[in-house]
């Protein structure tokens, strides 16, 4: 074990001393950054995009829209996150002219990875929830787009939080990818103090640690939204 | 007040309505009977187009609410509804579930309003001859004011004032219809439709809900049930309509209906279930 102490040693003379964990929660803030607005625009995008494939389809607007719907979820579901991160980051924006750091690049195609997943999410969510209430309310005057906000869409989160929460933390681990592109997540910080001190079992270590401790945070987070949000329940 | 005129609706190749013409005055309680899959719902929930009717008319207030064309949402205000399964909302309060409605398309059209006068003041400034503005006398304070007082009222005359924070997993089942039909009350309807009210319920508790739709009945509301409460029908109803394989086949009074049916199809179902 005298050997670990070395490198333990040698760790944090990098991580300490040579200021490794500004680069480090540099890393967690961007991980971070990059997981939360990307499931905030998934949510969004999920959301209307689950709205457009249970709407009655008689009509002509709701079937092109679906259509799209259809496309875009095949898209993102048919390729993985890293090819749409190159594809996005090399292809896309030099061929639209436009400049945007790696950053934002990760964020916008996180995002629009999750919605494609979570439209399915939603799509299962909705359709749990009692036809009778969408019913209620439009028999009430309300339009399909109020009912929708204000009676179906909440009750449906209710029951999906937990799928959604694991969305959340398969997104948090994903984002281990963004390096392809010069986004630096904890994966480049880390690598950064193992280059440094010629030493990698630590720095990588320490980065599982972090990770499981990130996603035991967020699944407890998860746990008490979901207790407060059963409180319509009989059971709480 | 409610003309149809031939209503017919299909689902795929099986037709459900097979031409309905029926004329509902106001003030008339009108209850259907008939056997199950004799059409009955289905006509009730065609009547505020919960269903899309295939073809025919529906004549509310002068204006054909089954054509495509006409704002549905805004005949639907004047028309309650209430379900054999309550259908209260899950995720409001019994009190949000009153005032959700009323306030929500208050506050709707009070935007609309200030919206349209922003537009005549904008005109006025540049043609000479001034448009007035929509008269607004109220605010968004006072409608949500207003909407909880009513139903607060409503609650009282129900007896479950008491409940009105609550959610309604916590009620038991006549209690949900109570509520429910109070809900529709809160808009004010010119018209309830009520979808076989007491079907999902327990037996002891059907007589509450009864009485409340009876003494909705004696206060003139004018309104259309589908039941198979036989001895409700003949003490509330002032007409029978006698329903089977998509078409009335009995349309007479009460008296006339259970004492005296004319049709044989009548007959044999009120032997049944009489």
């Amino acid at each position: 074990m005298g050997n670990f102490d070395r490198k333990l040693i040698k760790f944090w003379e990098i991580f300490y001393n040579n200021k490794g964990y500004i680069k480090v929660l540099e890393g967690l803030k961007n991980t971070l950054y990059i997981a939360i607005l990307g499931l905030v625009i998934g949510i969004i995008i999920g959301t209307l995009i689950a709205t457009v494939k249970v709407m009655p389809k008689y009509k002509k607007l709701p079937r092109i829209l679906n259509a799209i719907c259809d496309f875009y979820v095949g898209l993102f579901r048919g390729t993985p996150v890293v090819v749409q991160l190159l594809v996005a980051y090399y292809v896309v924006l030099p061929l639209l002219g436009i400049n945007l750091s790696a950053l934002t690049v990760c964020v916008l195609v996180f995002g629009l990875n999750s919605g494609a997943y979570v439209s399915e999410i939603m799509r299962s969510g909705i359709m749990s929830v009692d036809h009778g209430q969408m019913e209620a309310g439009r028999a009430l005057g309300l339009s399909y787009r109020v009912t929708m906000l204000k009676i179906v869409i909440p009750q449906a989160v209710k029951n999906i939080l937990p799928t959604l929460g694991n969305e959340f933390i398969a997104l948090i681990k994903e984002t281990s990818v963004v390096s392809f592109v010069g986004a630096a997540d904890l994966y480049v910080a880390f690598s950064y103090i193992g280059t440094n001190s010629y030493e990698f079992m630590v720095p990588y270590l320490a980065m599982a640690l972090i990770y499981i401790a990130l996603v035991m945070i967020i699944a407890s987070l998860i746990k008490v939204m979901e207790r407060r949000l059963r409180k319509s329940d009989r059971r709480n | 007040m409610i003309d149809v005129i031939n209503l017919k609706k299909s689902y795929g190749d099986l037709e459900v309505l097979k031409g309905i013409t029926v004329s509902i005055k106001e003030g008339e309680k009108v209850a259907i009977i008939g056997p199950s899959g004799s059409g009955k719902s289905t006509f009730l929930r065609c009547l505020n187009c919960m269903e899309d009717p295939t073809s025919g008319s529906i004549i509310f207030e002068g204006v054909d609410i089954a054509d495509m064309r006409v704002d549905i949402n805004l005949y639907r205000r004047h028309m309650g509804m209430v379900f054999q399964q309550f259908n209260l909302f899950n995720n409001k309060t019994v009190i949000e579930n009153i005032m959700l409605a009323p306030v929500y398309l208050g506050i709707h059209d009070l935007n609309v309003m200030k919206f349209k006068n922003f537009f005549i003041k904008f005109r006025n400034i540049f043609s000479k001859e001034k448009k007035p503005l929509y008269e607004i006398n109220t605010t968004r304070e006072k409608i949500k004011a207003d909407a909880r007082e009513n139903a607060m009222r409503l609650l009282k005359r129900i007896g479950l004032e008491d409940k009105a924070d609550v959610y309604p997993s916590t009620l038991s089942g006549g209690q949900k219809q109570r509520i429910a039909i109070i809900r529709a009350l809160a808009m004010n309807p010119k018209v309830i439709l009520f979808d076989e009210p007491t079907s999902a319920l327990d037996p002891e508790m059907v007589g509450e809900v009864l009485d409340l739709i009876r003494q909705l009945a004696d206060e003139g509301m004018t309104m259309v049930i589908v039941t198979h409460e036989m001895g409700f029908a003949r003490e509330v109803a002032t007409r029978v309509l006698f329903m089977d394989d998509g078409r009335i086949l009995e349309d007479n009074t009460p008296e006339e209906i259970f004492s005296n049916p004319q049709n044989p199809r009548t007959r044999e179902f009120l032997s049944k279930v009489l």
